[in-house]
């Protein structure tokens, strides 16, 4: 069988607790070698998805523990796609500007960085608003 | 099984924290525990051995970025070494090693600061 024809569909959905990203990252981490990715690759989907809940848990929930978040990854033609959907707060991406670590360590600022490096590791990043209380974040990487 | 620890000793006037595991948004905060316990002993020279950190994501750079200045202006710094590579590739895509020192050998960062 060769990469391309195993199709995959999985979904984890966890609460809005930083205790969980463990549990995330080894979801993305197990599915992502699976396919097929070498462990760099796989190492680098598992820090952008860590970082895409990190925001939401941050952002979207303000560290409140009772939000839902989603994890759903497939493959689908070679595009290994995890849709990340949460329920709380509208996050505007557009908002945050790429951050300048020599601007961030003279105004002491720490934010940003995480969606900085989620561009960075993946192929694709995408912010949707599928309905209004829905939130969602996809992260694409292609299977080379 | 513990995620994440920092353990410190002292090299004369030089504090150095091991770091081992995950570093992240969950773990993050027993870091900062530590620097602020540091500045609360006025120890202000840093070496971080990054030799037994398997992960870390932007909440634990973030840490040293927002303790690297109160070092800096009390005549200290945070210094880093140990890093494995795919380690050190996430604090070079952010841009640290324009800001940061960073060493293989502990004692190479030791040595920096002992030259003054």
């Amino acid at each position: 069988m060769t990469k391309t024809e195993k199709n995959i569909r999985k979904r984890l959905t966890v609460k809005s607790s930083t205790k969980n990203l463990a549990k995330i990252r080894t979801f993305v981490k197990k599915l992502s070698t699976e396919v097929g990715f070498d462990d760099e690759t796989a190492n680098k989907i598992v820090l952008a998805t860590d970082e895409a809940c990190t925001n939401i848990i941050k952002h979207a929930y303000k560290y409140s523990q009772t939000g839902i978040i989603n994890v759903n990854i497939s493959l689908l033609s070679d595009k290994f796609r995890i849709a990340i959907t949460d329920e709380g707060s509208h996050f505007n991406s557009n908002a945050v500007p790429e951050p300048d670590l020599k601007k961030y360590y003279e105004e002491k600022r720490v934010g940003g960085l995480g969606m900085f490096l989620m561009k960075k590791l993946m192929d694709e990043v995408i912010y949707s608003q599928p309905t209004s209380k829905k939130n969602k974040v996809t992260l694409i990487k292609y299977l080379k | 099984m513990a995620e994440f620890d920092v353990g410190k000793h002292g090299v004369g006037p030089i504090s150095i924290l091991n770091v081992k595991g995950y570093l992240d948004a969950h773990t993050a905060p027993e870091l900062e525990n530590a620097f602020n316990s540091l500045i609360n002993d006025k120890q202000y020279k840093v070496v971080v051995n990054f030799r037994d950190l398997k992960y870390i994501s932007s909440a634990g750079l973030g840490v040293f970025m927002a303790y690297v200045e109160t070092m800096r202006e009390n005549n200290g710094d945070i210094k880093f070494c140990g890093l494995k590579d795919d380690v050190f590739n996430i604090f070079d895509l952010l841009g640290f090693p324009l800001l940061y020192e960073f060493y293989k050998e502990e004692k190479e960062a030791i040595d920096k600061f002992n030259q003054g």
